[in-house]
C-alpha cells in the first residue's frame, strides 16, 4: 500500500513537472499569437487615437512618441525583457503602467468568479445527483428540461431578461452596477443579477455532467456489487459513486473559472463591471498592445494553472484511468 | 462600442491676403444667455443635489488632462473643471467665455484679448500667463495635443501678455475667424506649469475636483466663486457605461439621471411615456457618403449630380437614422452661422440621374461603398443607398471595413465611403477638408479658386460680406462638391424627470451641450 501510494506520487510530481514545462510553453506561444494577431489588425494605436481626424502628419508624430516607428520585433523583445523582472510595461495610451490595468480589472472579475463558483459548486451537484438519484423520473426529467432549456438562452438575452423583470419591472434589484467602481461589495444587490447571469450556463452544464458520470457509475458492476454486499445506498453514492463524476466535472469547473477569470464581457458591458473583459477589449480598440500583451501573460498563466489543478484532481480521483498530459 | 469620437478642429495655412478696413470689435454679450428658448422644463432653478451624468467612456485609459479630451465624455469632464477663452453657441457662432472681449487690428492677423476677472479652483486669478502656457502646452512641437493643428494661425512666440488680463496675440496671417480658434475643440486654459492632472487638476470651470477613477467615475463639487455664477448642484458625478442598454436601464432604475447617446429605437420606446424625458440635440451629426473627386468615376462631376439626384434622403433618414433627424442638402452645416438656407431642396430624380450618367459614359457603373460600424447608422446607410443607386443602373458593392480605423482608411483610398460629423463651424469644416492643404481632405476636393475664396472670407472683416464669399463657395460645393450630405442625426440624451434646465437648442460640441452649471435637480 506505502509503496503504491510512493509511486503514485512520484507520478503526480513529473506529470506536474511536464505539465508545467508545457503550459510555460503554451503561454508563450499564446503571447507570441496574440502580438502577431494585434500586429495584423488594421491600424495601430496612433491610428486609434487620432480617431476621426486622421490627419497623416499627426498620426506619425503620435507614432513616434509611442515608438511605434521601431520594429515590432524590437519592442516585442524590449516588453520581454521588462517581463523577466515583473514589468508588464506601459500602456500606449495613456502612458500608465500595465500592472495597474491588470490589478484594477481582476478584483471586479476575481469577485464575480468567486461568488459565481461558491454557488455554482453545490447547486451544479446538487442538481446532478438530484437527477441521476430519479433517472428516467419525473424529478430527472424536469431537472434536464429545465436546465437544458435555460443552457439555450444566450446570457445577454438572459440578461436583458433579467433586468427588465427583476429590476425594473418589480423593483426589487439595481440594473447596473455603474459608479460602484471595485467596491461592489458594499452593494451585494448590485452583483445579484450578475451572478444569476454568469451562473444560468455553468450550472446546466455541470449538473448534466455529474448526472451522466453518476448514472454510469451506479449502473456499473462495482456499485452493484457494493450493493449485493450490503451497502447503504447512500454511501454507494456519495463515495463510490460521486468520485467517478468528479472527474470531468472538475475539468469542467476548471473551465468554468477560467471563463470567469479572463472576464465575460457580456455581463461586464451589460452591468457595468469594470473586469477583465473590459479592459481587454477596450485595450484591443485601442491597439494598446503593451496591455493586450500583459492580459495574455495574465490568461495564459491563469488556463494553465487551472487546466492543471483540475487534471491533478482527475488523476487522484481516478488513477485507473490516468491523464493524458 | 465606445468611439463615438467627435470632432475637433482643424486648420490649415493659407496665404495672407490683407484688406483694409475700419476697426470692428467683437464684444459678446458677457453675462449669461439664459434665454428662454429650447430649454428642458422651467421653473426656478433650486440649489443643491447631486446629478450622476452615464456616459461612454474610454475605459482605464482616461484622463483629465483636458488637452487630450477625445470622447464625448473627456470634454464634457473638462468643461466642467476647465473653460477655454470662447466656446460655440447654439448656431456654431464664437460666444465669449474666459475672454470677455477681443478686437482685432485693421489687417486681422493682430487680435487683443482681454480675459474677465475669473479664478482658479485654488483662488490664484486666470492670467495672461496662464492662457499664453496653456497654448504653448497644447502647441508643442514634441507633443501631439489634438488642438495643436487648430492653434497653427497663432504665433505663439511673437503673442505675449500685455497686462495681467490682456494677450495680444500675433497670428501668422489675417484671420476672421479667429474666435473660433478660442473655442476650438480642446483649447482649455490651465494654470501656468501645470503637468499633473489627474491626482488634483485645478481649473477655473464651474465644478471643483473631488476623485476621479479612469474609466469608472469622476466626482466633482460646486465651486463657489465661478465667474458665471455657482453651479446650481451640489455635486456632479460622471460615470462610465460604454454599453448603450446599460445607460438606459441605469437611468430607468435611478442610478444616474443624465444618460448621455441613446438610440432612436430607445428614445421612441420612452419618449412620452412619462418615466424619462427624452432631449433630442439638433443638427448635431451630419451624415453625408464622401465621393473622391480627384479620381473615376466621381472626377466627373455629371456622376456626382447623378449620385446627388439618387438620393432618397428621407429614406435615409428613417431607415439609418430611425428618423431621429433631418434631411440634408449636400453641405455642412444645416442651422449654423452662414448656412446657404436659401439654396432649393435636393430632391431624387432618377430619370435625370440616369441621362446625367448616359452623358457621361458611365452606364452600369459600379462602385464600391466603403462602411464600418463605426458610428451609428452607416451600415444601414450604405445598404438603403445601394438599393436606391440600382434603380438607377448603378451597382454598389458594399464594404465592411474595421472600425477601429476607419476614419484613416477612407481618407486616401476607395472611392465612396460613409461619413459623418461632429458639430464645428461652417469655416472650420471647410478649412480641415475642403481645402488643397487640408489635412482631413477626404473627398480630394482641390481647387486654387476655392482656397482663394476661403482666403478672402479670412481676410474680410464686414460679416455680411464674409457671409455673401461663403454663401458662394457652398453654392459651389452644393452643384459638384465631393460630400453627398443625407441628414442631420439628432443626438439623443434621456434624463430624469427631476432634471430640470438641460438646453435642447445645443449641437452635441457646443457650449451649452452637457452643460452641468445651468441643470438643477426640482
Amino acid at each position: 500500500m506505502n509503496a503504491g501510494v510512493r509511486v503514485r506520487t512520484g507520478g503526480l510530481r513529473s506529470f506536474v513537472a511536464r505539465r508545467l514545462l508545457l503550459g510555460a510553453a503554451q503561454t508563450v506561444a499564446v503571447v507570441l499569437l496574440v502580438f502577431a494577431l494585434t500586429e495584423a489588425l488594421p491600424g495601430d494605436a496612433a491610428v486609434a487615437l487620432a480617431g476621426d481626424q486622421p490627419d497623416p502628419a499627426r498620426i506619425a508624430a503620435i507614432r513616434e512618441a509611442m515608438d511605434l516607428d521601431r520594429p515590432a520585433y524590437e519592442r516585442l523583445a524590449d516588453w520581454a525583457a521588462g517581463l523577466t523582472h515583473g514589468d508588464f510595461g506601459t500602456s500606449l495610451a495613456s502612458g500608465r503602467p500595465v500592472s495597474g490595468y491588470i490589478a484594477d480589472g481582476f478584483g471586479p472579475s476575481l469577485l464575480l468568479a468567486s461568488l459565481t463558483l461558491a454557488l455554482l459548486v453545490p447547486l451544479g451537484f446538487g442538481l446532478g445527483v438530484l437527477a441521476a438519484r430519479h433517472e428516467g423520473r419525473l424529478v430527472d426529467r424536469l431537472v434536464s428540461g429545465v436546465t437544458l432549456a435555460v443552457y439555450a438562452v444566450p446570457e445577454f438575452a438572459l440578461g436583458v431578461l433579467l433586468v427588465t423583470v427583476l429590476a425594473l419591472k418589480l423593483a426589487w434589484l439595481p440594473p447596473t452596477a455603474v459608479g460602484y467602481g471595485t467596491d461592489l461589495l458594499a452593494h451585494p444587490a448590485a452583483l445579484v443579477l450578475p451572478v444569476l447571469v454568469l451562473l444560468s450556463r455553468p450550472v446546466c452544464s455541470l449538473s448534466r455532467l455529474v448526472r451522466a458520470g453518476m448514472v454510469d457509475a451506479l449502473a456499473s458492476p462495482y456499485a452493484a456489487h457494493a450493493r449485493r454486499y450490503g451497502v447503504p445506498g447512500a454511501r454507494v453514492r456519495y463515495a463510490h459513486a460521486l468520485p467517478n463524476a468528479l472527474a470531468p466535472a472538475a475539468q469542467q469547473l476548471a473551465r468554468t473559472v477560467d471563463w470567469l477569470l479572463c472576464g465575460v464581457i457580456v455581463v461586464e458591458a451589460l452591468f457595468v463591471i469594470p473586469g477583465l473583459g473590459t479592459v481587454l477589449l477596450n485595450a484591443v480598440a485601442e491597439r494598446d498592445v503593451p496591455v493586450v500583451q500583459g492580459l495574455a501573460v495574465v490568461f495564459g498563466v491563469l488556463t494553465v494553472v487551472l487546466n492543471l489543478g483540475a487534471d491533478v484532481v482527475a488523476y487522484r480521483l481516478t488513477p485507473r484511468a490516468g491523464v493524458a498530459a | 462600442m465606445y468611439d463615438e469620437r467627435f470632432s475637433g478642429l482643424r486648420r490649415r495655412g493659407f496665404l495672407a491676403a490683407t484688406t483694409g478696413a475700419a476697426a470692428l470689435t467683437l464684444v459678446g454679450c458677457g453675462g449669461d444667455t439664459d434665454s428662454a428658448d429650447g430649454k428642458n422644463g422651467g421653473g426656478t432653478p433650486k440649489r443643491g443635489g447631486r446629478l450622476r451624468a452615464a456616459f461612454a467612456g474610454g475605459g482605464a485609459s482616461e484622463t483629465l488632462d483636458p488637452h487630450l479630451a477625445n470622447l464625448f465624455a473627456d470634454v464634457a469632464r473638462a468643461k466642467a473643471l476647465y473653460d477655454k477663452l470662447a466656446d460655440y453657441g447654439a448656431d456654431l457662432s464664437a460666444q465669449p467665455r474666459l475672454a470677455a472681449k477681443w478686437e482685432p487690428d485693421k489687417t486681422l492677423d493682430r487680435w487683443q484679448v482681454t480675459l474677465r476677472k475669473a479664478t482658479f479652483h485654488d483662488g490664484r486669478p486666470v492670467t495672461a500667463k496662464d492662457v499664453l502656457y496653456s497654448y504653448r502646452r497644447i502647441a508643442d512641437p514634441e507633443q501631439t495635443f489634438r488642438a495643436k493643428a487648430s492653434l497653427e494661425p497663432i504665433d505663439l512666440d511673437a503673442s505675449r501678455a500685455t497686462g495681467d488680463r490682456a494677450i495680444e496675440f500675433v497670428l501668422k496671417r489675417p484671420t476672421a475667424e479667429f474666435p473660433n480658434i478660442l473655442a476650438a475643440f480642446g483649447a482649455y486654459i490651465v494654470p501656468d506649469g501645470a503637468r499633473d492632472f489627474d491626482s488634483k487638476p485645478v481649473g477655473s470651470g464651474p465644478f471643483r475636483f473631488v476623485s476621479f477613477t479612469p474609466g469608472r467615475s469622476a466626482v466633482l463639487r460646486r465651486y463657489d466663486d465661478y465667474w458665471e455664477g455657482a453651479p446650481h448642484l451640489d455635486e456632479l458625478e460622471f460615470v462610465v457605461a460604454n454599453e448603450e442598454s446599460a445607460r438606459v436601464n441605469a437611468l430607468l432604475g435611478g442610478q444616474v439621471e443624465y444618460a448621455h447617446e441613446l438610440n432612436p429605437t430607445t428614445a421612441r420606446a420612452h419618449e412620452g411615456r412619462g418615466q424619462i424625458e427624452i432631449v433630442r440635440l439638433r443638427n448635431s451629426a451630419m451624415q453625408a457618403f464622401c465621393m473622391k473627386t480627384d479620381r473615376a468615376p466621381f472626377d466627373d462631376k455629371r456622376v456626382r449630380e447623378a449620385f446627388f439626384l439618387i438620393a432618397d434622403r428621407k429614406e435615409l433618414v428613417d431607415g439609418a437614422l430611425s428618423g431621429a433627424g433631418v434631411i440634408g442638402n449636400d453641405l455642412f452645416g444645416k442651422g449654423y452661422e452662414y448656412y446657404a438656407d436659401d439654396l432649393p431642396q435636393r430632391a431624387q430624380d432618377l430619370d435625370r440621374a440616369r441621362a446625367l450618367l448616359k452623358k457621361a459614359g458611365a452606364e452600369k457603373l459600379k462602385v464600391t461603398l466603403d462602411t464600418s460600424a463605426v458610428a451609428a447608422g452607416f451600415t444601414e446607410a450604405a445598404s438603403i443607398f445601394r438599393d436606391q443607386a440600382a434603380k438607377a443602373g448603378v451597382t454598389i458593392d458594399v464594404k465592411m471595413g474595421s472600425k477601429d480605423s476607419y476614419w484613416s482608411d477612407i481618407l486616401d483610398n476607395g472611392t465612396l465611403c460613409c461619413y459623418r460629423s461632429g458639430a464645428m463651424p461652417i469655416e472650420a469644416h471647410i478649412s480641415q477638408r475642403l481645402l488643397t492643404e487640408s489635412t482631413t481632405n477626404a473627398t480630394k476636393w482641390r481647387h486654387k479658386d476655392f482656397d482663394a475664396l476661403y482666403q478672402q472670407a479670412q481676410s474680410t472683416r464686414d460679416t455680411t460680406e464674409r457671409a455673401a464669399v461663403y454663401a458662394r463657395m457652398q453654392r459651389r460645393l452644393y452643384a459638384e462638391g465631393g460630400f453627398l450630405v443625407w441628414g442631420f442625426a439628432d443626438w439623443i440624451l434621456g434624463t430624469a424627470r427631476n432634471v430640470k434646465g438641460v438646453r435642447t437648442a445645443a449641437p452635441a460640441n457646443t457650449l451649452d451641450w452637457a452643460r452641468f452649471d445651468k441643470v438643477w435637480l426640482a
